[in-house]
């Protein structure tokens, strides 16, 4: 119980804030849980696809091709991969960490997962025409290009600040996935 | 066009499946097997984040958005900005006509790009599943640079904006 506590703790403090709410005034707490209901339906058809990816990923992708691809020695062609299978997918940052893991299961370098999901949050293809039509046109291309050079920066400054034991670390924790 | 991309993403991956499914099944099964497992790995995570976000779009309504990060300027409403959309995981969908209004209503456009860049790459609230995929020096690095890096951006849009 306790490390079902310890482990699930986001969870039962949101159930226990639904609650307090919902006692307090049932009117917000309806709307809440509605909220969250829509946003279930909507995220079980992101994940579904998302989550199939991964365990095809995990099972048929070789390890030493994803190394060949996006491993230490990947250079050039790897930051390219992380940054175009990042820019096109929509989709919030947590959906993706899941696929990050694997990345790094299958041995990719640090750097490039961290392109992958900075890409993903704030460079994103599919939604910069709906950006543009809301935010108006510079404030986009402004957005996209400052990003572009803020992505590169965040992940080589991760990189450069981790030692050996903490890269250690990083695969052997995605190992057990 | 979220939907467009999901609806895409959902027929790419079962035809996928269905084509590897006729060619090798045993292999397939695994995947899916896999798949599953992930998926309830962190399904519990992810209930509390939809419950976060069903809670938070209630109590805090555009009204009380605008009235946080709206009216004030400088640094002090950038700051406001970043820390609501460090902790806020609203859907840029909802966000950007959200944002538009804001800017329309006088807001800066310093405190927008900041609050539109916390939203997006910042998420104090997602923290524990990061940690549990990248370790705890990864994540938390990559949050504190977003968020520094925010500023910086937001900062230059300013400049050249106006």
């Amino acid at each position: 119980m306790k490390t079902a506590i310890k482990k699930y703790w986001f969870l039962f403090v949101m159930v226990l804030c639904n609650l307090i709410i919902w006692t307090y005034d049932p009117e917000i707490g309806k709307t809440a849980l509605a909220f969250s209901g829509k946003n279930f339906i909507n995220f079980r058809f992101i994940l579904t696809p998302v989550f199939i990816c991964i365990g095809l990923m995990d099972v048929w992708v070789e390890r030493e091709k994803m190394i060949r691809i996006m491993g230490a020695n990947s250079g050039v062609k790897g930051i390219t991969v992380a940054i175009l299978s990042g820019t096109i997918t929509a989709v919030p940052i947590y959906v993706l960490l899941p696929v990050a893991g694997v990345l790094l299961k299958k041995g990719c370098r640090i750097s490039n997962v961290v392109l992958f999901l900075c890409t993903s949050a704030s460079i994103r293809i599919p939604l910069l025409l709906f950006e543009i039509s809301s935010l108006g046109i510079s404030f986009t291309l402004m957005r996209f290009c400052l990003n572009l050079f803020a992505v590169f920066a965040i992940a080589f400054i991760i990189e450069g600040l981790l030692s050996d034991k903490d890269r250690k670390e990083i695969y052997g924790n995605a190992e057990k996935l | 066009m979220n939907t467009v991309f999901t609806y895409s993403l959902l027929r790419f991956s079962s035809t996928f499946t269905f084509f590897l499914f006729s060619e090798r099944q045993e292999k397939t099964l695994l995947s899916l097997k896999k798949a599953w497992k992930m998926f309830t790995g962190v399904l519990p995570q992810f209930v509390a984040i939809l419950l976060f976000v069903g809670f938070a779009l209630a109590v805090l309504s555009p009204e009380t958005i605008r009235r946080l990060i709206g009216e004030e300027t400088g640094f002090i409403g950038m700051l406001l900005a970043s820390l609501v959309g460090a902790v806020s995981l609203v859907p840029v969908m909802i966000a950007f006509p959200i944002v538009a209004e804001l800017l329309e209503n006088g807001a800066g456009i310093i405190q927008m790009a900041v609050f539109v860049s916390t939203l997006t790459t910042v998420g104090l609230i997602t923290i524990p599943i990061e940690t549990k995929y990248l370790g705890k020096k990864v994540a938390i690095l990559r949050n504190m640079l977003s968020f520094a890096f925010s500023f910086i951006t937001a900062y230059l849009m300013g400049v050249f904006l106006k």
